[in-house]
């Protein structure tokens, strides 16, 4: 079986966010990345499927050359190969020309199965996959929390509102969105480190009409959301004192206790 | 010309939910500042559930059938809304951000080689032109996006952006619309609920709630000495519960349990919107978190921005002291 997983990196959910001079979009110069949570799942999924019935993990991101350590630490996890699709601005793409310059750098693998998460962390379009799905003609199943692909099936349970789930049966090849949250990530291993050094990462181009056309929702502005409420900040800075302000207020003013 | 703005009313087992109705409270106010007319389409066999939307103050409501449109699936509901979007020719498409849309609207907008401006907190209008916001970085941060390129402009409408009370009553003609479906590839099974849970969130008058911050399991048991000395049940955000840290039913949130108890004390909780739907009618919220843009600030009535390990040995004690 050939999975192939896109992986996409993101800001680091702990960076501090500024937003750049023309309000266009946020400061990169000092940002730090890490790869988007649920994707990390969707390679552990993969991952987990080659271990139980053999095949090949091959991992593909987009973006500047930055994105070569989410694609070397996917290596050194245990994804055999990647794809990497090389372009400064192709991490901030709208989901249409997002995935046509993704279907197009995979197309021709003729993956049995391929999985990504469920949404990105920073754009937090949600599309993505499925448009991938959609133009390389294969049936999908989103948010997807458990799944068996033994011998020719695929079943998948996916995950509804309000603690509800449902069971597909679908044919292969097909696409999955993956939650966080399906199983436990694995760490890379100093072995797996070593390997990751030999395994292939192919650079492809994606081909200017793929994202040169204009694009079908643009950002004109980016800010701080209006606060819906006025917070009390407690402390002004000394998180000891703000604890003691706020046990006196939950008292005098909340009335909790 | 394309003209209208079409709303698509969201079913679960022949149920409307509160999403669909804020969808259409959109939509109304949309067409209004727009001065065009707004259209309901609800998917099914036959017209029966369409005829419950037809109270509402729409142009009209089409019911799109077909004998495959019993129960959802990406293929046939993005059949069927291909072909009604292709006959009512509509300039807008608004749509309720659920699961069920988010699993086929972007199959559906791809079809019309558009995708869809997803999750948006509001719709503006100026001459004529609408600007949406949305927001990204997992609530940190809001866009302002517009639409670029021809007609139908697809966008999500995220849960509680708008209030269901506000969709206008009126009546509606009722059209059918039979549709032809494609083959359809999944095979759904029945919907169910895991066994029940071990623990009812809802029922707590405190929660201390802990997400990322807490950075590992065995911090955990500081923060159950702050919930023992509150007489409050502990809960988590979803990463948390998804490390195994905390089970599942102590998860709140979209995918978790959903409370409003007197107080909440978020601690390293950052809020992303599938947190904040959980718990967002709690009475008072107490945020503490390092990041002073963390989302969570903005529906807190009490914040403290610093290091969680500081702040839950000392409130722990003073709760202790102040109720003797």
């Amino acid at each position: 079986m050939k999975i192939i997983v896109l992986m996409k990196q993101v800001a680091n959910k702990d960076a501090i966010l500024r937003i750049n001079k023309d309000a266009t979009w946020i400061e990169e110069g000092d940002l730090s990345y890490e790869v988007n949570e649920s994707d990390g799942y969707a390679l552990e999924e993969a991952l987990r499927l080659k271990e139980k019935h053999g095949g090949e993990v091959v991992v593909c991101s987009m973006g500047p050359q930055r994105v070569k350590a989410v694609i070397k630490d996917a290596l050194a996890r245990g994804a055999d190969r990647a794809i990497h699709v090389v372009g400064d601005e192709l991490t901030r793409l709208a989901p249409l020309p997002a995935a046509r310059a993704l279907a197009e750098a995979i197309r021709a693998e003729q993956a049995d199965l391929i999985m990504t998460g469920l949404q990105s962390d920073d754009n937090g379009y949600g599309q993505t996959g499925v448009i991938v799905a959609e133009l390389l003609g294969l049936p999908h199943a989103t948010i997807v929390i458990e799944l068996d692909a033994s011998d020719d099936k695929l079943r998948v349970k996916r995950e509804l509102e309000n603690g509800w789930y449902q069971w597909y049966e679908m044919p292969r090849p097909a696409l999955l969105t993956i939650q966080s949250g399906i199983s436990q990530i694995r760490y890379a291993t100093l072995k797996g480190i070593m390997a990751a050094k030999k395994k292939e990462i192919r650079e492809v181009a994606p081909t200017s009409d793929m994202t040169s056309g204009a694009p079908d929702q643009r950002i004109t502005k980016i800010y701080f959301p209006q606060k819906t409420k006025q917070t009390q900040f407690l402390g002004d800075g000394d998180a000891k004192a703000g604890a003691a302000q706020l046990a006196e207020k939950l008292r005098t003013e909340a009335r909790v206790f | 010309m394309a003209n209208g703005i079409l709303v698509f009313a969201e079913h679960r087992a022949g149920a409307f939910g509160k999403t669909t109705f804020e969808a259409m409270a959109a939509g109304q106010q949309l067409g209004a500042a727009l001065g065009q007319p707004v259209t309901a389409v609800v998917l099914g066999t036959d017209a029966a559930l369409a005829q419950e939307i037809a109270g509402y103050k729409l142009d009209k409501v089409v019911s799109v059938e077909n004998a495959l449109l019993s129960d959802y699936t990406p293929d046939g509901y993005a059949d069927a809304l291909e072909q009604a979007i292709k006959t009512l020719a509509p300039q807008f498409v608004l749509m309720p951000h659920t699961y069920l849309v988010r699993d086929c609207a972007p199959k559906l907008a791809a079809r019309f080689g558009r995708d869809v401006i997803s999750d948006c907190v509001r719709a503006s209008v100026a001459d004529d032109a609408v600007t949406f916001a949305r927001r990204i970085f997992l609530g940190k941060i809001d866009a302002d996006v517009v639409p670029v390129g021809e007609p139908p402009i697809f966008a999500t409408v995220q849960s509680g952006a708008y209030r269901a009370e506000q969709a206008e009553r009126g009546t509606a003609t009722v059209e059918t619309m039979p549709v032809e479906v494609g083959v359809v590839r999944m095979k759904p099974e029945a919907p169910f609920q895991e066994v029940k849970q071990a623990v009812d969130l809802t029922k707590a008058d405190v929660i201390v709630a802990v997400g990322r911050g807490i950075k590992s399991q065995e911090n955990l048991a500081l923060v159950q000495g702050l919930a023992d000395a509150l007489g409050a049940e502990l809960a988590a955000s979803r990463p948390i519960c998804d490390a195994g840290w905390l089970p599942i039913d102590r998860q709140i949130g979209s995918s978790g349990q959903t409370v409003a108890p007197k107080l909440y004390i978020a601690l390293g909780i950052s809020g992303a919107i599938q947190h904040l739907v959980g718990m967002k009618n709690a009475s008072t919220i107490v945020a503490v978190n390092k990041d002073p843009e963390a989302p969570i600030f903005d529906i807190a009535d009490y914040g403290i921005v610093g290091d969680l390990f500081e702040v839950v040995p000392v409130l722990t004690e003073e709760i202790k002291r102040l109720k003797g």
